[in-house]
């Protein structure tokens, strides 16, 4: 029996170990939110709530219903695999009602150099230029059809069909 | 773009760990170097070290409680550091790290602590007054059995806690090693042997900065420094320094010899932006001069007077502080200052008065000392039998 009384003191050490963990769970209770783990390492409902956010992209198939012509020369251009939002940006509210927003169009001044500037970051074999010396100040759809860039395979300057 | 030389990669312009991430393993370390010196004591019986045991217990614990701050400073979101307790996710090191540092704290340094000054703290509760009586009492955890049975029982058990110590001081400091030795992204950190440097180095800063501290507080206190504790202390740190600085060549000598595709890239760098950190600082002043002095005191130590020996440990128990301080900078930032590339060069500029700049490196260093202050004031470790008597009128031992 004196063997506990004497040692007394380390299960109150220990106590304090235990009334620590019950404080733990308790609190941990109550902060981790319910759904947490139910799928992964994070908050199942938040994939609720992130479903739950409103459309942004409308995707290639909407545009290209209503939009066939560019659609086509898209198809059949160097930028067929580039989405129409890639560069015309998030059009959903457009493409829902396309009477009432009507999209602003791309400046192709900060527009085509955010893929094709030369880096050396970028693949060897992809197009790129030095947008400054290649294009002498003018805009790059005065050569360039965007949705069919390659020089010569459709009109460009306000002629992109 | 300014500081940038050759090519790099968009995000590794900017250096995301900054000084206090260099602060943090050099703080760690130095607790696991404290501990593992109070366990020379306690476990393999050093006596002549004994002076320093409870100092270098305590000095562990003021730093181990510094420790997690830099990072708190670090984040973006200090509030939701106690996640990584709440969500424990096993898989990630870094996640798992609070609960090496919890057990290290809790079950092995205030254990530890609480066994050895038990027989204090109940006597002072008794004799104290006011505020301080209060947290006494409540350190005592309300038992005031101090029988021969009952400490016995308790050196007993602090033998067990510091033996458990041990590898725990070893996964808590290995551990950070591990963290940058384990990504395989970075071929300055990427190495199985981090861990170990680590954990050597952590052992020499934290046992030079315990001597230094043992040397100057018994100054201030107007005592006679212990030669045959300093002695000791300094030989010791001589043979773990020599393990180190073998281990930190070994790992050279082995990138050298590998020499693979990161090579010439780290090459360029270590005689550049590193070479006055790495060689001149941490290498050459840092590691060759104090090894000579302390070289030179283990074969002539009869032919030293003891001042000039005090004088020699003094400084290199500083340039050891330095020298290891350096190693950290060198990992952590040299780690970050080439590209993935290997074809370009950025810079680290250290900025002033943010929340992750230079005056705040400054401030968590020299808060632990704050805390090593306060816990000096509660717990003296000094059982000299001056101050004892004068702290102590009534103790009755
Ligand atoms: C329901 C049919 C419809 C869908 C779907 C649609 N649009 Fe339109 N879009 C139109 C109509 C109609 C106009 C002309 C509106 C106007 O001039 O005010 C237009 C105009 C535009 C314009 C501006 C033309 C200009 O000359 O200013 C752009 C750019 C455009 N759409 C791009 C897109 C993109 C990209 C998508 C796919 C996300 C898309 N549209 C989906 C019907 C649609
Ligand atoms: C490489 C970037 C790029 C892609 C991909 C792209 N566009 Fe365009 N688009 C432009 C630019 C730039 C203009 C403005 C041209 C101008 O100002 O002359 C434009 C203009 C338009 C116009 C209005 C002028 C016109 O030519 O009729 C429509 C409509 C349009 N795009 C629809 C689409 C659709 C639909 C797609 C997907 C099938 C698409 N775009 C894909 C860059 C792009
Ligand atoms: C989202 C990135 C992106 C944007 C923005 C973009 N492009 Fe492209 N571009 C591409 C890709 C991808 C290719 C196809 C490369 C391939 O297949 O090798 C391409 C191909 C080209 C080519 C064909 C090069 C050749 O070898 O014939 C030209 C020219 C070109 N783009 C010009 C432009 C112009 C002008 C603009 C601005 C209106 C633009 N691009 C905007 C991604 C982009
Ligand atoms: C004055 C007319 C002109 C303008 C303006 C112009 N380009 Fe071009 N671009 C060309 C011609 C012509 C070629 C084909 C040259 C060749 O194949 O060597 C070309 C080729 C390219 C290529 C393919 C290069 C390759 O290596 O395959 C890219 C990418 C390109 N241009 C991007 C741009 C961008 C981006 C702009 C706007 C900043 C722009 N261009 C403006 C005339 C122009």
């Amino acid at each position: 029996m004196s063997i506990f009384k004497d040692a007394g003191h380390l299960f109150r050490f220990a106590a304090l170990f235990v009334i620590a963990f019950l404080v733990f769970l308790v609190v941990r209770h109550y902060v981790v939110p319910k759904s947490f783990g139910k799928y992964g390492h994070y908050r199942a409902a938040a994939m609720d709530e992130i479903a739950a956010h409103p459309m942004q992209f409308a995707g290639h198939q909407a545009c290209e219903q209503c939009h066939s012509d560019v659609a086509a020369t898209h198809a059949s251009g160097m930028h067929a695999h580039v989405n129409c939002e890639a560069c015309h940006g998030p059009l959903a509210k457009h493409a829902d009602d396309p009477s009432s927003v009507t999209p602003k169009l791309p400046d192709t001044a900060t527009l085509c150099v955010r893929c094709h500037e030369a880096s050396a970051a970028r693949p060897k074999n992809f197009p790129q230029v030095k947008s400054a010396e290649h294009s002498g100040g003018m805009p790059c759809q005065t050569c360039h059809n965007p949705h069919s860039p390659a020089i010569g395979s459709g009109a460009a300057a306000g002629g992109a069909k | 773009m300014s500081g940038v030389e050759g090519y790099m990669y968009p995000n590794e312009v900017t250096l995301f760990w900054s000084v206090l991430i260099v602060l943090y393993p050099y703080i760690t370390g130095l607790v696991a170097g404290a501990f593992i010196l109070a366990s020379l004591e306690r476990v393999f019986k050093v006596d002549a070290v004994k002076p320093t045991y409870r100092l270098a217990l305590l000095t562990a614990l003021a730093f181990l409680l510094d420790a997690p701050l830099p990072l708190q400073f670090h984040l973006g979101h200090p509030e939701r550091s106690p996640e990584m307790y709440f969500t424990p996710h096993a898989t990630s090191a870094m996640a798992m790290f609070g609960y090496v540092y919890l057990w290290y704290l809790m079950a092995v340094l205030v254990f530890e602590i609480w066994l050895d000054y038990r027989r204090e703290i109940v006597l002072r509760s008794q004799q104290t007054k006011g505020l301080l009586r209060l947290i006494y009492k409540i350190m005592t955890l309300g038992s005031t059995n101090i029988s021969e049975r009952a400490l016995h029982i308790d050196e007993k058990v602090g033998w067990v806690v510091t033996l458990i110590g041990i590898p725990s001081a070893f996964m808590l400091h290995g551990y950070v090693g591990f963290i940058f030795g384990s990504i395989k992204a970075n071929p300055w950190w990427s190495s199985p042997l981090m861990p170990v440097v680590f954990i050597f180095s952590a052992m020499v800063s934290g046992v030079a900065a315990v001597m230094l501290l043992y040397m100057g507080l018994t100054k201030l206190r107007k005592q006679t420094i212990d030669m045959r504790c300093v002695d000791t202390i300094a030989m010791y740190m001589f043979y773990i320094f020599v393990i180190d600085f073998t281990l930190e060549m070994l790992d050279l000598v082995h990138r050298i010899y590998e020499a693979d595709e990161s090579f010439r890239s780290i090459d360029f760098m270590v005689h550049t932006k590193l070479f006055f950190s790495q060689i001149v600082v941490q290498i050459l002043i840092g590691t060759l001069v104090p090894l000579a002095l302390l070289f030179i005191v283990q074969v002539w130590k009869n032919n030293i007077s003891e001042i000039a020996r005090k004088r020699i440990y003094v400084l290199c128990g500083s340039l050891i502080l330095i020298s290891v301080f350096a190693m950290r900078w060198n990992v952590v930032i040299g780690g970050q200052l080439f590209s993935k590339s290997f074809l370009g060069y950025t810079t680290y500029k250290m900025e002033l008065a943010t929340r992750e700049g230079l005056l705040a490196a400054i401030g968590l260093t020299l808060l632990p000392l704050g805390f090593l202050w306060i816990l000096l004031k509660l717990l003296p470790p000094w059982n000299d039998s001056q101050s004892h008597a004068a702290q102590l009128p009534a103790s009755g031992d």
